[in-house]
């Protein structure tokens, strides 16, 4: 299933935040949204999950645009995990990963053996069957957001929006979710969306990377292929060094600012 | 111990807590219980076998008239308007997400009051006062729609709608202090005993008038449970999930308002059945709603008739307002509430 943006323009009030853009999501592949604070990465998320509607342009699922489809058929196959969601009081990590089974039942149909399974599975997948009875608001931040991500996988959707997932995660933290992330996308071909503050982490784990800038695409493509200084400072405008991740190999920016003077070969590099 | 029970054939599946469906009985019975206690117990005592007798038709003249025509109706009225009160408190929650929401923040009583007053005040005399009810159910639709009307922006979220709902009815009530200040005493003592809600002198075309409205809102109310356990998750997780919010969101409110200003329209504004009813459901059942909803319903039903049981019998011969009882116990029942709450806030 494909996932397309057309055309989309969306204002706040009168402030408008994206205009005329067109994106089009690699299936099976990881996509990360990068860029400044207000370059309306969010909003392009949430207008592809439909959780806001766009003025003009569509959305399009295998071609066909989600305002013309129902809602329920919609979360069947694409699911959205919403920035810093919270679950209500007392609600223990396995009630809230049945929520995700939501779209695929009815009146009458209400836990079918598919539904158990694909909860089984999803705790699985996201570790976190061990504390399948604890309430989510127990739970560290990073047992926390693998729970509520356990309840996407319920859903059963083969593409799946994430707004900054790492959000409020100490850096272990983040690097476990990521991991996961990476894990669904490699043994079941998951198509992953997700909108990510920390460009390094974007580039190490982004197959396709877009850059925002200016109510629409600045950049996209393989993280090698279009992080550059000029990029950089475009999209972020700061002044930057980019070296190979040493571990990965991805690009790795070194921001800089006025804070303590550079110093070393590459500090006189930049200078000229 | 396996805590959950599915039932599954081919069409059909759904799973079960086992306590809560133990726990549901004993309020069934206990409704049940309310039905036969409720025409005994009185200033001239009766045996639950004679009561029975007496609605079979086989009873002495005098018990015919006090069970048949006094208790019956009254036990009723307040078991149908307890339970009416109890679910539209659950829906109203469940719907703003806020466990100290109460009917009355949609406007249901605020409108119903003025509605009620106003008739009361300006049409005494003129219109048979039969027409009370009607006056009431129809200003607290009124209201509530103008609230929400009000609270709309591409949508309406709950904390919109508890906003405009507290200062829509902060003007209802100043409108009844008003009308109260400009009657005569007399009207002033009907409109209070009408504004503390009193099951005095119910008869059966009040339970005409709610039984309907129960029999249709209570299984409504199951069939949208499944949505509002989803949007305890919150507006977007649940959108995500394929909650259709925004006309969901209208029907939920809308019966939770049907539901009340029936209520209301019969009982006169009893509070805090509502707020108190769907807590207590909550610590004996769970957090599901399709349980919840009867839950609620049994609890609301059971309180409203231990509130006019006691104002009916402890003071008698004064029949003190039932109001009077429910908000004895409400009233404190939600400063707890507040102060359970207090990190949440």
């Amino acid at each position: 299933m494909s996932v397309e943006a057309k055309n989309l323009t969306f204002s706040y009030e009168k402030e408008t935040v994206l205009r005329d853009l067109s994106i089009r999501v690699p299936e099976g592949e990881i996509t990360v949204f990068i860029g400044a604070n207000g370059c309306g990465k969010s909003t392009l998320l949430r207008t592809m999950a439909r959780l806001i509607q766009p003025e003009k342009g569509a959305v399009l699922l295998s071609g066909k645009s989600i305002s013309e489809l129902k809602t329920k058929e919609i979360a069947k196959q694409l699911s959205i995990l919403p920035q810093g969601p919270t679950a209500p009081e007392g609600l223990t990590v396995e009630q809230l990963v049945k929520q995700g089974r939501y779209p695929h039942q009815s009146w009458l149909k209400q836990w079918s053996p598919e539904d158990e399974t694909m909860v089984e599975n999803a705790m699985e997948a996201a570790a976190v069957t061990s504390f399948r009875n604890t309430p989510v608001d127990d739970l560290s931040g990073g047992q926390r957001q693998r729970a509520w991500i356990a309840m996407t996988l319920a859903q059963g959707a083969d593409t799946l929006l994430l707004d900054e997932p790492t959000t409020y995660l100490d850096m272990a933290h983040q690097i476990d979710v990521l991991d996961l992330l990476h894990e669904l996308n490699e043994q079941e071909g998951s198509t992953i969306v997700m909108v990510l503050h920390d460009i390094n982490l974007a580039c190490r784990y982004a197959d396709h990377l877009v850059a925002m800038q200016g109510k629409s695409v600045f950049a996209q493509g393989r993280p090698e292929d279009i992080v550059t200084n000029d990029m950089v400072k475009q999209v972020f405008h700061m002044n930057c060094h980019i070296a190979a991740d040493p571990i990965f190999d991805t690009p790795m920016v070194i921001p800089y600012g006025k804070g303590r003077k550079p110093y070393g070969a590459i500090a006189a590099a930049e200078a000229e | 111990m396996k805590r959950h029970t599915t039932w599954r054939t081919r069409f059909f599946s759904v799973q079960m807590d086992m306590r809560a469906i133990r726990r549901m009985g004993l309020l069934v019975l206990a409704v049940l219980a309310a039905c036969l206690l409720g025409p005994s117990l009185g200033n001239t005592m009766l045996s639950p076998v004679t009561v029975v007798e007496t609605m079979m038709g086989s009873g002495s003249g005098a018990n015919e008239f006090i069970v048949n025509n006094s208790r019956v109706p009254r036990t009723l009225v307040a078991l149908l308007t307890g339970g009416a009160l109890g679910v539209s408190g659950l829906l109203l929650q469940g719907v703003v997400r806020n466990p100290l929401a109460a009917p009355d923040i949609v406007g249901v009583t605020g409108g119903a009051s003025v509605a009620a007053v106003a008739f009361m005040t300006f049409g005494a005399g003129a219109v048979s006062i039969q027409w009370i009810p009607l006056a009431a159910i129809s200003g607290a639709l009124l209201v509530s729609t103008l609230i929400y009307a009000l609270a709309w922006k591409k949508g309406v979220s709950p904390i919109r709608l508890i906003l405009i709902g507290i200062g829509i009815s902060a003007i209802m009530s100043a409108a009844v202090t008003f009308m109260i200040i400009v009657s005569s005493a007399v009207t002033a003592t009907d409109a209070y005993v009408w504004l503390t809600g009193s099951i005095y002198g119910a008869s059966w075309s009040d339970i005409f008038t709610i039984a309907p409205v129960i029999a249709l809102g209570l299984p409504l109310a199951v069939v949208f449970s499944s949505s509002l356990n989803a949007q305890q998750l919150g507006d977007d997780t649940s959108a995500g999930l394929g909650v259709r919010i925004q006309v969901d969101r209208i029907v939920v409110v809308f019966l939770s308002v049907v539901l009340a200003g029936t209520a209301v329209a019969v009982a006169g504004a009893i509070g805090f059945i509502g707020l108190i009813a769907p807590h207590i459901a909550r610590a004996l059942i769970g957090r599901s709603y399709g349980a919840l909803v009867p839950a609620s319903a049994c609890t609301g039903a059971i309180l409203l008739f231990a509130a006019d049981l006691i104002a009916r019998t402890i003071f008698y011969p004064v029949d003190v307002p039932a109001g009077v009882f429910t908000a004895a116990i409400g009233a404190p029942f939600f400063l707890y509430l507040l102060f359970r709450n207090r990190n949440h806030f």
